[in-house]
């Protein structure tokens, strides 16, 4: 009886919340609740609700227009930079209600980074790129922002390449060394969470294999969430996998089960290139 | 393949055709140069080096000078600049990115409106509208709080070079803040969302991201304006004084290339009058390609990064 109910239920009355819990010894980062998103009166998001694990890379496929990349912008409150676009639910950064108005979005996006499917240096120098989201959020001396830009770059794996062109132009850098500028200068605010639309979709195959090296390292210190096309991508670098379908949650697990035994029909569609 | 060779025919035909409308702007530029050359020959001859540098402007004993117009444009263009560049800046940002949507198109074309008032209705609204606004509030109060300028001492008599370089402002405004605005609206969506996403405020991501990456875009359109001040004539010459002196003060009238070309064409009487007239053209002519080549030139030479 239990299990007919289960299967007759559907995504976002059961939301799928099981899969990253404590009993799995995992801490919870970012707790997303009943999240639905609106543009204008078009929504596009309906109730999703998932546990983004902490130092883990969670990786949201599905077709375009699913919704995905949508819903990570909710994270760092993008969309109250336009009008008409809203969110409800929760999502909950420490206990922190990060849709809630008191809370001041610069101070948010300070803790939660992005990169973009396009790499956005800074029409400034290399060293200026990292240097500037430092000296925005704090007083720091010429040496600490030295040691902080060396470091930044160091963990993106970029110092080796650029140390001595620092004050060239950043946007004179190949995509893929462009790219790693962009995650060294999300990297030295030291946020809680980086967010990554399509980070590799504009790289080719050998600047595609060092972020995704980069970002399998980076999950010691960090939690990361990735959108992406790419079904091969997500199954090398994620720990966990959501598949989003006409902005509903269809199905998250742990990425290896996603992709060798999913639990729902639409996934397994999505997976194995029936549709999307 | 039937045809084939006839519609490479005209390829050639059309690349011969570009290439001759292109020619043409080359001769006629220079058509113009040595036409202005040869006509100004007898000043050149009379006066010399000494025509650049001489103050002097005396009809009635055919000796002229061309220092006071040089320095009236050149002064006029400075003010108009000071004035217009920062002001476009703020009406661009504000058309490109903090104006509500419903507002931008009205607002856009009634920017674009201002360029399409003939010079000599600025002019005409130069000196009944504002010189005697000028000399009634806005000297009294320059004089009384900055007075002690050089810049702005003496009286206010309302016409002047403050006065045409505020009417000059006016007129480039348009085109400079309807370039920059454009410049501003290529700035790519992404670019500025990774400003957001630092915690940068709107004001951080103006300052920081956008101005920097359309620095080369929004010089251009400087130029555009620094062309269009240094040979403006019609509202110029309305406003402008048409004194031949020079004074440190801004209040004090003046003239420019122009407005002396305009006024006293007609009144050349002698042909080395008219010869030195021509020569100021020529000077004019110079001075803009001069002044917009060093613009470039620090253009290019400034560090390289900014739009693609």
């Amino acid at each position: 009886m239990t299990t007919v109910l289960q299967e007759s239920s559907s995504v976002h009355e059961q939301p799928q919340q099981t899969q990253v819990r404590t009993d799995t010894g995992l801490v919870n980062k970012l707790s997303v609740r009943n999240l639905s998103f609106y543009y204008g009166d078009k929504q596009v998001l309906f109730a999703n609700t998932l546990d983004i694990a902490a130092n883990k890379v969670t990786a949201f496929i599905g077709p375009s227009g699913c919704g995905k990349s949508t819903h990570i912008r909710t994270y760092n409150r993008m969309f109250d930079l336009y009008k008409g676009h809203r969110a409800e639910g929760e999502i909950l950064l420490n206990g922190t209600n990060l849709l809630d108005p008191q809370v001041p979005a610069l101070e948010l996006r300070h803790k939660v980074g992005m990169i973009f499917q396009k790499p956005t240096p800074f029409p400034m120098s290399i060293f200026d790129n990292i240097a500037y989201g430092l000296r925005l959020h704090g007083r720091l001396s010429r040496y600490e922002i030295d040691d902080a830009v060396e470091k930044a770059l160091r963990d993106a794996a970029l110092w080796e390449e650029v140390h001595d062109i620092l004050g060239q132009p950043g946007n004179q850098l190949s995509g893929g060394q462009q790219q790693r500028l962009c995650i060294a200068r999300a990297l030295a605010v030291e946020p809680e969470i980086i967010l990554m639309d399509e980070p590799c979709s504009a790289l080719d195959p050998i600047a595609t294999a060092k972020i995704e090296e980069l970002i399998d390292g980076l999950k010691q210190k960090f939690t990361i969430v990735m959108v992406t096309h790419n079904m091969q991508q997500a199954a090398r670098v994620s720990d966990f996998t959501a598949f989003f379908y006409l902005g509903k949650l269809i199905e998250f697990n742990k990425t290896n089960t996603m992709f060798t035994n999913p639990a729902k029909q639409q996934t397994e569609d999505y997976i194995t290139g029936r549709f999307g | 393949m039937k045809g084939f060779k006839s519609r490479a025919w005209g390829d050639s035909v059309f690349r011969g055709a570009t290439l001759a409308f292109a020619v043409a702007i080359l001769v006629l530029f220079a058509a113009v140069i040595i036409t202005l050359w040869l006509a100004a020959q007898p000043s050149i001859e009379r006066f010399g080096f000494s025509f650049l540098i001489s103050s002097v402007w005396n009809p009635v004993k055919d000796n002229f000078g061309a220092l006071v117009p040089i320095g009236g444009t050149l002064i006029s263009t400075l003010v108009a600049i000071i004035v217009a560049v920062p002001v476009s800046i703020g009406v661009a940002l504000f058309l490109a990115e903090l104006a509500p949507a419903w507002l931008r198109g009205p607002f856009g074309v009634a920017i674009e409106l201002l360029a399409a008032i003939p010079s000599i209705v600025y002019g005409m609204w130069g000196l009944f509208v504002l010189a005697p606004l000028m000399a009634d509030h806005v000297q009294p109060w320059l004089q009384h709080y900055l007075g002690f300028l050089p810049l702005f001492s003496g009286p206010g008599m309302g016409i002047g070079m403050l006065t045409a370089g505020l009417v000059l402002a006016l007129m480039i405004l348009p085109f400079i803040a309807a370039v920059t605005r454009d410049v501003f609206l290529m700035v790519p969506q992404n670019l500025k969302e990774a400003a957001y996403g630092l915690g940068c405020t709107t004001w951080e991501v103006v300052r920081d991201v956008m101005i920097p990456y359309g620095k080369k875009g929004i010089a251009g359109a400087v130029f555009l304006g620094l062309g269009r001040a240094l040979g403006e004539t019609m509202a110029i010459t309305f406003v402008i004084g048409n004194a031949y002196h020079l004074s440190w003060s801004l209040f004090a009238p003046g003239t420019s290339i122009a407005s002396t070309l305009a006024n006293q064409f007609t009144e050349a009487d002698s042909d080395v009058y008219l010869s030195s007239l021509i020569e100021l053209g020529l000077v004019l002519f110079v001075l803009t390609f001069i002044i917009l080549g060093l613009a470039q030139a620090w253009l290019r030479r400034s560090s390289p990064m900014g739009a693609q």
